[in-house]
């Protein structure tokens, strides 16, 4: 680890903390829709879309009609992609003609199942990617089928946070808002504003943003080169700031048309942690004590500080397989372009590296600026159990706060247990109906994890199978030994967490990775906001208690450390003994020298 | 029921529209009137006016007279269609140790010293012999890039010193003094050498 190295880590973590107050009051002033800067603008727009939707935006919902909103739009915007992806070749901006006869040699296919998985994929905000963008989507489908996904998922995720929320505050009225201006409002006056000058800003450095057919050229040193191009910095402003994370082109964040400086880096950073810390402040303020909001983000704050620093520690100590071979990697010599560069990027070098490794693994972002697959076992470690912690820790947009609500619920609950008393979250009394849901958002998300992974280890294929290719399903994993049972492990990981990134050593365009990792990813995300959209409609019902001598405060020091020790418990008894296949046993094996 | 799906079927295409036709087309548009250079790709000419790449791209060099970059994994190296790393993790044998048909951390690293005529008591910089995430990397390090020097200085006859001079001059600082890592572009620092009287 390098001095420079900690004081960028500490100066990203400042910027957000600095920025999550006034980004988290404009969205609280979005939301109860007050005035706002651009309102003179956009309320006109808001209004002509309800009124070309047809939409009534008066009316108040209950918990119910409010879920079967976002069921039902996410299954229509689900279907748009797929249909849009299955006929790319017909539509048009497709200048390579990817899907048609004169394609280029090295396009490949868009088969159903990858269509399947692709649409579920950015439908759940996840962005699992099983294709490589520039040889497989044309521009229409990256951006309409794609890059709109990015806006709406994130849209509905933030919704469904501010619903929740609305659960502990309303007293005795049984509804939660409405979800399609809570929609509206969210892209337009939140998620469109901020992307404007995010996408200029990635421009000015170097990331390309054209429709031109790609070039083929000779190099300086008389070798030929094709460059891909495209829309790529409307699309990387909105894949990070709604957490969405998959990228234009393969290599995603690491790409230089992607990601070329490490300005860009910074900022890309920035827009991925930027919203789930200032919706920790709109909580408070929607709760009218800004105190309980300031806990989450302490909570947040201080289980990301640890993993980035065990992961930077990790990284900048480097491989010892090096040794044999005489490779200087000491960063105390080299500073943070020593250490373990498989992967990684040079202009990012070690620290930067680590630390979006853990803001996207952290938050369900996904995107990756260096690849996970190489990095050390105890960094991949951490980037393994940051997604397996449920995703609380900043999380995706919206989803983040829902779900670090559903740790506090179990934690005051845990705490009622202890004195006797029956616990109280915000004002509300947290009984059967609540704690039952809270525990089902956490059941579901380790029962898809462990079992999927555990199918995909022991099964078998026959010859000639339409599933995938003959014998086992680890034949399609990159490593072998421990290494190779993490790789299977973070994908199911990624895919329930709705993360997305992955090692990418595996294989995953076949008929049963691309529909099984589906499935985990419709879990992870529907089969979440269901209870805990339910627990919000249990809440709003119940009446409103006024804090008395025996309430916990849910704002003070005892109870940051207890809802910390909750997620890390909670976390470690459910992963732990599959952690310890992967990557905790790799890395004795490493120290020992062994290679498989 | 049926309410909800036609208010979603119309949110759809409405958000649809202005989210991912609208939104980026405009863009589109700004970064062209503002930024021409970079919305297309950061590309560099020579001296007829053909393009001969990108700077923000990594490209091949097996010419004595060039310096290299990194090890590549992007296709058979710097394949800008198939961006990508190697995918293996620490305890990889196949990273450490290669194959008939895959250059380990081994092979890379001897291929390193036989091109530079480096000694094997000499430690060489890790990042020379590991592959990028994007395995199009444009940078190497300060300390690569003498390694190569005198290679250079002895194929095009020049004094190391002048050399070494053009490699100082290319060192691209950190960004605000702190953020990133220093580097050096390898395809403007061979365009430099070029150059060279």
């Amino acid at each position: 680890m390098t001095f420079l190295g900690i004081c960028q880590i500490f100066f990203f973590i400042s910027l957000i903390l600095l920025i999550a107050q006034p980004l988290g009051l404009y969205i609280y002033n979005v939301l109860e829709g007050n005035n706002t800067l651009f309102s003179g603008i956009l309320r006109p727009s808001e209004m002509l879309i309800y009124r070309l939707a047809n939409i009534d935006f008066c009316e108040e919902m209950n918990w119910l009609k409010y879920t079967q909103c976002v069921i039902a739009f996410s299954l229509v915007s689900m279907l748009l992609t797929y249909l849009l992806l299955m006929f790319q070749n017909l539509l048009p901006l497709n200048p390579m003609h990817f899907g048609l006869s004169d394609a280029p040699v090295y396009a490949s296919k868009m088969t159903p199942d990858l269509a399947f998985n692709t649409a579920i994929s950015f439908t759940t905000n996840t962005n699992w990617q099983s294709y490589a963008g520039e040889t497989t989507m044309t521009y229409l489908s990256q951006m309409l089928a794609l890059a709109f996904h990015n806006f709406v998922s994130a849209a509905t995720g933030i919704a469904i946070a501010i619903a929740v929320i609305r659960g502990f505050i309303v007293n005795r009225v049984g509804t939660i808002g409405n979800f399609w201006t809570d929609l509206t409002r969210i892209t337009i006056y939140i998620l469109l504003p901020i992307c404007i000058p995010i996408a200029l800003l990635l421009v000015s450095q170097g990331v390309i943003q054209n429709l031109n057919p790609y070039l083929t050229f000779t190099t300086l040193d008389n070798h030929n080169q094709t460059l891909p191009f495209g829309l790529v910095a409307s699309q990387e402003a909105i894949k990070n700031l709604g957490t969405n994370g998959g990228g234009f082109f393969n290599a995603n964040s690491a790409h230089p048309f992607e990601n070329p400086t490490p300005l860009t880096n910074l900022l890309e950073m920035l827009s991925i942690f930027i919203i789930p810390a200032a919706l920790t402040y709109t909580f408070g303020k929607m709760v009218k004590d800004t105190r309980q909001g300031v806990a989450l983000l302490t909570v947040m704050t201080v289980i990301f500080l640890i993993g980035t620093l065990v992961t930077y520690h990790f990284e900048a100590k480097g491989n010892p397989n090096f040794k044999p071979y005489n490779i200087n990697y000491a960063t105390s010599q080299l500073g943070d372009s020593g250490g373990n560069m498989e992967g990684k990027e040079l202009r990012f070098g070690i620290a930067n590296s680590s630390l979006f490794a853990v803001v996207t693994t952290d938050s369900s972002c996904g995107a990756v600026n260096c690849l996970h697959d190489c990095l050390t076992p105890m960094g991949g470690l951490i980037t393994l159990l940051n997604i397996e912690l449920g995703e609380v820790v900043f999380g995706g947009t919206g989803s983040g706060l829902y779900g670090i609500i559903v740790f506090a619920v179990l934690s005051v609950f845990i705490a009622g247990l202890m004195v006797g008393r029956t616990p109280e979250y915000l004002g509300k009394k947290i009984e059967k109906k609540e704690v039952k849901m809270a525990m089902l958002f956490i059941l579901v998300a380790a029962f898809s994890i462990l079992v999927f992974t555990a199918i995909a280890s022991v099964i078998n294929f026959p010859k000639d199978s339409f599933w995938n290719s003959f014998g086992s399903g680890t034949n399609n994993l990159n490593n072998v030994g421990p290494h190779g049972f993490s790789e299977l492990l973070y994908a199911f990981s990624s895919c329930t967490g709705n993360n997305g990134s992955a090692f990418a050593g595996l294989s995953a365009n076949t008929p049963f990775y691309n529909i099984l990792l589906g499935i985990a990813m419709f879990l992870g995300r529907f089969f979440m906001i269901i209870p805990v959209l339910a627990m919000a409609g249990s809440l709003s019902k119940k009446k409103l208690v006024p804090a008395s001598i025996g309430t916990f405060p849910t704002y003070s020091y005892l109870f940051v450390i207890l809802l910390i020790s909750v997620i890390l418990i909670v976390g470690a008894l459910t992963f732990f003994p599959a952690l310890c296949l992967g990557p905790i046993i790799e890395e004795f094996l490493m120290r020992q020298g062994k290679l498989f | 029921m049926i309410k909800i799906f036609l208010d979603s079927i119309k949110l759809t295409l409405v958000l649809a529209i202005i989210t991912g036709l609208i939104y980026p087309l405009v863009i589109t548009g700004l970064a062209n009137i503002m930024f021409d250079d970079k919305a297309n790709g950061s590309l560099l000419y020579d001296q007829n006016h053909k393009v001969i790449g990108s700077k923000l791209i990594g490209q091949v060099f097996t010419s004595n007279k060039y310096f290299q970059g990194r090890p590549s994994r992007a296709g058979n190296g710097y394949d800008a269609l198939l961006s990508g790393g190697s995918n293996l993790g620490s305890t990889s044998q196949k990273l450490i140790e290669g194959n008939n048909n895959f250059d380990g951390i081994k092979q890379l690293a001897a291929k390193y010293r036989l091109v530079n005529r480096i000694d094997f008591t000499t430690k060489i910089p890790v990042e020379a012999v590991t592959a990028s995430a994007s395995g199009l990397d444009p940078d190497i390090s300060y300390e690569n890039a003498l390694f190569q020097a005198p290679r250079i200085a002895s194929a095009r006859h020049l004094s190391q010193n002048k050399v070494t001079d053009l490699i100082e001059r290319n060192v691209q600082k950190r960004e605000l003094g702190f953020i990133g890592e220093p580097r050096i572009n390898v395809l403007i620092l061979n365009l430099d050498l070029d150059k060279l009287p």
